[in-house]
């Protein structure tokens, strides 16, 4: 049983169709929703924590209908929206023992909870300190503590690494990951940045225009194409010159920049761009197995809005 | 993982050390959606008068609070002191009229904290975070107007009190002062109610809490003067039947209405309203205030997803 299913699930507003026909399924470990702004994604979300109706279709959460059974899904379901949802003049700690409580927790277990998951998400000695002064970074670790706070089955993370500089988007991004493999919580994290999610889900689905684009595991999406990228070093047209030899040599090559793409036929072929790269007296620099990336899925569905990384 | 390191003899191990125990799953009990509201409840109330907000939040309720009970007291001192000088047999103000005396301050309270406890939901978008929440918004607007409902009850309750309690000290007969003490204060949840209801629904139509803070304020003082001019004026003209409908217009004039009519309660306006027509007129007007707000509230925060 995933934790999520949804069967034909649409949305439909007055004048656009946010949902179409969604047929998705989501498992445990950290799922990946990608989708350019608009896809979907935040609809989604909200029918699935029974917030919003969906027009037809239907949708499940850890086994509960999200038509009828919005309160046990609330009550097992983390949420760490998008937009801002602190309020200034109250410190991370009181916030987080509140949320806890509101997921009813009793006092003094919403308190050591508090503790427990703001120490996880890596917030210190401000966490005392009124949330209005705390930076982005900060201030997503906050929203990500008050979505952990109940110990969820599963959280929606609703682009958790929005306006983060870097380095604090990648203690994020681990943070995330670890959730999903250390704490055994499943994960539904939104992005519109593919490479963010190729790096930390186990299951990618692709949304565009509220249709189901892909949704496959992300060994799929990034799986070996047969194709090598050779890059060398020599003189300015050294990679003309290797290119050259290669389709001489009855190989299917072309240029991907500075550097060569061959086709893969058998296990020879790199054995034959070694010599012929000897042979031209140039230097090897590397030689990879190429692989897709989630972003080509984009560029052959034609869904073009979505910015890769 | 880390772990008091084994190298050190035990004396020399360092007492603060911090293990990381990794996550820890929550296997203890759940509470239903009763206590969840009654968790609320108490925090809103709280916040009403500063206490889990910031130290500055708390300096206006309590300068407020200060305010409402002083002049209880200096009345009561004189009650006590001054009683068989003066010959009074009872309070110098009455219980049912201390609330319009005292009406900016409680206006004030009620305009400072109405947008404190709705507004600031709504424009950090922390409203989100509890509609993600196992309790319904249908809870949710209910439990944050009995907040601020309550909380403005304490504050009106407050002094009367400690004029019960004086009244007492000072030998006033016991009875009379209880039966009068507690009509009084069905009248003070009724004016609470009514100005928490009205705050309310102004503070959810904006986010913006400066902005909220004045509309309440003149809502609230521009209702009562508009009021006691007419009234006022209609005592002059002699045309009393004008005062006692625009006393329906002022929470104030309406809930001391309310106590004239049902308790006899002493008069504070020029034109109290008088007969069973006017009873029923005045009660309804008190419904109409305190559930149109509740049903307006509810059907405003319908539309916030």
């Amino acid at each position: 049983m995933g934790a999520i299913e949804t069967v034909g699930l649409t949305k439909r507003y007055p004048r656009v169709t946010a949902l179409d026909e969604l047929d998705v399924s989501v498992g445990d470990g950290v799922t990946g929703l990608v989708g350019a702004n608009g896809a979907g994604k935040s609809t989604l979300i909200k029918i699935l924590l029974g917030l919003i109706p969906a027009t037809s279709g239907t949708a499940s959460v850890l086994g509960h209908d999200v038509a009828t059974d919005g309160r046990a899904i609330r009550s097992l379901v983390g949420y760490m929206p998008e937009h801002d949802c602190l309020p200034a003049d109250v410190s991370a700690s009181d916030l987080v023992v509140h949320m806890g409580q509101m997921s009813g927790l009793p006092y003094n277990s919403a308190r050591e909870r508090a503790s427990d998951v703001l120490r996880h998400v890596g917030l210190a000695e401000e966490r005392y300190r009124p949330m209005g002064g705390y930076s982005t970074g900060m201030k997503q670790r906050a929203k990500l503590a008050q979505a952990l706070v109940h110990d969820p089955e599963l959280v929606l993370l609703d682009e958790p690494t929005n306006g983060l500089d870097p380095s604090s988007r990648d203690d994020m991004l681990a943070l995330v990951r670890k959730i999903g493999t250390e704490f055994g919580i499943a994960v539904l994290v939104t992005s519109h940045l593919l490479g963010e999610l190729e790096r930390i889900s186990d299951h990618v689905v692709v949304l565009d225009s509220g249709r189901l684009l892909r949704s496959e595991a992300t060994t799929e999406f990034t799986h070996a194409t047969g194709v090598l990228l050779v890059e060398v070093q020599g003189p300015t047209d050294a990679d003309r010159q290797l290119g050259q030899a290669l389709v001489g040599a009855g190989l299917q090559a072309w240029p991907a920049g500075k550097m060569i793409e061959v086709q893969v036929v058998d296990e020879t072929t790199c054995d034959v761009v070694r010599d012929l790269t000897v042979d031209l007296g140039l230097g090897l620099v590397r030689m990879q197995e190429r692989h897709h990336r989630i972003e080509d899925v984009f560029r052959e569905g034609g869904a073009g809005s979505v910015q890769p990384v | 993982m880390s772990s008091p390191s084994d190298a050190l003899p035990p004396h020399a191990q360092p007492s603060g050390v911090i293990h990381d125990i990794g996550y820890r799953p929550y296997s203890g009990p759940r509470l239903g959606d009763g206590a969840v509201a009654w968790s609320l409840f108490v925090t809103g109330l709280r916040n009403c008068y500063g206490l889990g907000r910031s130290g500055r939040s708390k300096i206006l309720p309590m300068i407020l609070i200060g305010l409402m009970i002083l002049p209880a007291l200096i009345l009561v001192g004189v009650l006590v002191q001054a009683r068989q000088v003066l010959g009074l047999d009872s309070h110098i103000v009455a219980y049912s009229v201390y609330p319009l005396t005292t009406q900016l301050l409680i206006s004030v309270f009620v305009a400072a904290q109405a947008p404190a406890l709705i507004s600031r939901d709504l424009r950090f978008g922390t409203i989100t975070l509890y509609l993600a929440r196992p309790a319904s918004r249908t809870t949710y607007v209910l439990v944050r107007m009995a907040s601020l409902t309550v909380a403005t009850f304490l504050l009106i309750a407050a002094p009367l009190l400690v004029m019960y309690v004086g009244g007492l000290l000072a030998d006033l007969p016991p009875g009379r002062e209880t039966e009068r003490f507690l009509q009084a204060l069905v009248g003070a949840l009724l004016l609470a109610a009514c100005l928490a209801g009205l705050a309310a629904l102004v503070s959810a139509m904006t986010t913006r809490r400066g902005l909220a803070v004045a509309a309440v304020i003149v809502v609230l003082l521009v209702s009562f003067t508009v009021v006691s001019s007419i009234q006022g004026v209609s005592l002059e003209t002699g045309n009393d039947t004008t005062g006692e409908v625009a006393g329906l217009f002022s929470p104030y004039t309406l809930t001391q209405g309310v106590q004239v009519l049902l308790f006899d309660s002493p008069r504070a306006t020029p034109t109290p309203p008088e007969g069973g027509t006017m009873t029923l007129i005045y009660l309804a007007a008190t419904a109409l205030t305190i559930l149109g707000s509740l049903g307006a509230m509810l059907r405003r925060y319908r539309q916030v997803a």
